[in-house]
């Protein structure tokens, strides 16, 4: 495309017939047009708010789930525990080829799970709890063997865990300190406790949820009722909301990607596959967008409104004049 | 020196000068269009502006009374539905901006740079939506946190955008994004007035691009 030399509008518009209109006439019946709408909109229809979940509600809720989760994640093996950059050290991260934006940064927001989601808790809890503070110890004196051994049997009893009185019930086993700890630890969190322990920053106000909502994503009660509300990726999640609301709409392009292949595919093509498919559709949709950006520069995408008759609807009265004086 | 010829070296008067060429308040505020100026798609633009305007001052009001408000009182909600039916719609007229400019043409005869500012417009707005979804304080937010952090971090951008800290977010949205946004729709705007709306396609000695 050659650069143009700047033209005054008397000069574009030369030879043109002109007609009258009015700016602000139109923009204040926009403004007041799209009013009442979105008054009358918001008035009938209201808006999406189903209340947040809490720890303690999931605790309450599930708390066999909440047991699993926590002991998972003294096992290491949680999403979180594993994650890798920008939370730890412990997993790669996706990486397509040589490209790893995920390894670019460090660990730049750390978080430790098995720490900062049970143990530190349990720490602070510990404070005049005699039995606690006495497994606490148990556990800190024991080597990485007897805890994994521990871990291994107390994680296959809750398998054929049962609940009574909101408590986590397993079959008598060697399982060390972990039934006292898990206990404390699903009555803290019953109780609201965990919910503020989670989120303590060592100043009084907070305002970050990283650790509080990476513990819930580890576990399967936050995202069952993500699937029971067709939030999760696999469902088109991303533009979808809770109850009958539109959603992220404009979303519609990312969520689809996450639909299809290669990014459905454990074998995919050209190393892109489900098991990096959010760095995939991140680079694609990068693309995609600059190359709506650049749609004057790029042949075809840019001839295509000339080929397609939609702008002889546009300009209806223009093509009509045009065939009459010819 | 004279008093006339420092003048001339005048930086305001260059400034001056310059807007007067470029964006004559004719131009600017215009009373009059070329006669094809007809279709109904050339009022996607400005309806997308009202739009905006919808959504900042509902959302201002939304900021003033803070975050609680919206979940705890009728008045909130009404606020809250305000503001999401606002950006609802605004999507939906850009959309169709968008599109109406593409089977336009409008970048033809030199509004390249428009176009592409107007993309941009775009994905920031999509920025400042999904900023806006994480700040709600209910359960979607929660989960579209959880699950939009995978996104984030793959792609590197986690590391310094972290969806789930509600803090970030919060402030992004009600202060750095919409001014972003409010500035690109006026350079837009200035830029769509002081070229005017562009041409027919196909009309005699017409660009192709």
């Amino acid at each position: 495309m050659k650069a143009k030399a700047h033209i005054t509008q008397e000069e574009y518009y030369r030879g043109v017939r002109m007609r009258p209109y009015d700016l602000v006439k139109e923009l204040a019946y926009a403004l007041a047009g799209f009013g009442v709408l979105a008054l009358v909109l918001a008035a009938v229809l209201s808006s999406p708010d189903v209340p947040p979940v809490t720890i303690a509600g999931w605790a309450q809720s599930d708390p066999v789930d909440f047991v699993t989760t926590a002991t998972s994640e003294l096992q290491g093996s949680t999403i979180s525990a594993g994650y890798g950059n920008p939370y730890n050290t412990n997993g790669d991260g996706q990486s397509w080829g040589p490209i790893a934006p995920v390894k670019w940064f460090g660990t730049r927001i750390p978080v430790d799970s098995a720490n900062s989601f049970v143990l530190q808790p349990l720490k602070t809890a510990s404070f005049g709890n005699a039995e606690l503070g006495t497994a606490l110890s148990q556990w800190d004196s024991a080597n990485g063997d007897q805890q994994t051994a521990w871990l291994k049997a107390y994680s296959d009893a809750l398998g054929k865990a049962t609940v009574t009185d909101g408590k986590v019930s397993v079959a008598d086993g060697q399982y060390g300190p972990l039934p006292v700890m898990m206990n404390n630890l699903l009555g803290i969190a019953q109780a609201g406790g965990l919910d503020g322990l989670l989120t303590v920053s060592g100043r009084f106000y907070q305002t970050d949820y990283t650790q509080a909502l990476l513990f819930m994503g580890d576990g399967g009660y936050l995202s069952g009722l993500a699937h029971d509300a067709n939030l999760t990726g696999s469902q088109w999640g991303m533009m979808n909301e809770t109850g009958s609301y539109p959603g992220q709409t404009w979303l519609w392009l990312y969520t689809a990607w996450y639909q299809v292949f290669p990014f459905t595919s454990n074998d995919g093509i050209l190393g892109l596959n489900a098991g990096n498919a959010d760095l995939g559709i991140v680079i694609l949709m990068t693309a995609l967008t600059v190359a709506l950006a650049l749609v004057p520069l790029i042949p075809v995408l840019r001839d295509i409104p000339r080929w397609v008759p939609i702008h002889r609807l546009i300009w209806k009265e223009y093509y009509s004049a045009k065939k009459r004086s010819t | 020196m004279s008093e006339l010829d420092a003048a001339e070296g005048s930086w305001t008067l260059r400034v001056r000068r310059w807007v007067d060429r470029v964006l004559p308040m004719d131009n600017l505020l215009p009373h009059r269009q070329p006669y094809y100026v007809g279709s109904w798609v050339y009022v996607f633009g400005v309806i997308t502006i009202a739009a905006l305007a919808w959504v900042v001052v509902s959302g201002v009001v939304l900021s003033f009374m803070g975050p609680q408000w919206w979940h705890a009182s009728s008045l909130g909600r009404f606020f809250n539905s305000l503001h999401f039916w606002s950006v609802q719609l605004f999507f939906i007229f850009m959309v169709l901006h968008l599109w109406g400019q593409y089977f336009m043409a409008g970048w033809r005869d030199g509004r390249a740079a428009t176009w592409m500012i107007g993309v941009v417009i775009f994905g920031t707005s999509i920025l400042t939506a999904f900023t806006g979804y994480l700040s709600q304080q209910n359960f979607d937010s929660q989960f579209i946190a959880i699950n939009a952090k995978d996104a984030m971090n793959a792609g590197g951008i986690g590391a310094f955008f972290n969806v789930l800290n509600f803090g970030q977010m919060y402030g992004l949205h009600v202060m750095l994004l919409p001014i972003g946004v409010t500035f690109l729709v006026v350079v837009h705007i200035v830029m769509v007035r002081a070229r005017g709306v562009v041409k027919p396609i196909g009309r005699e000695g017409g660009s192709p691009s």
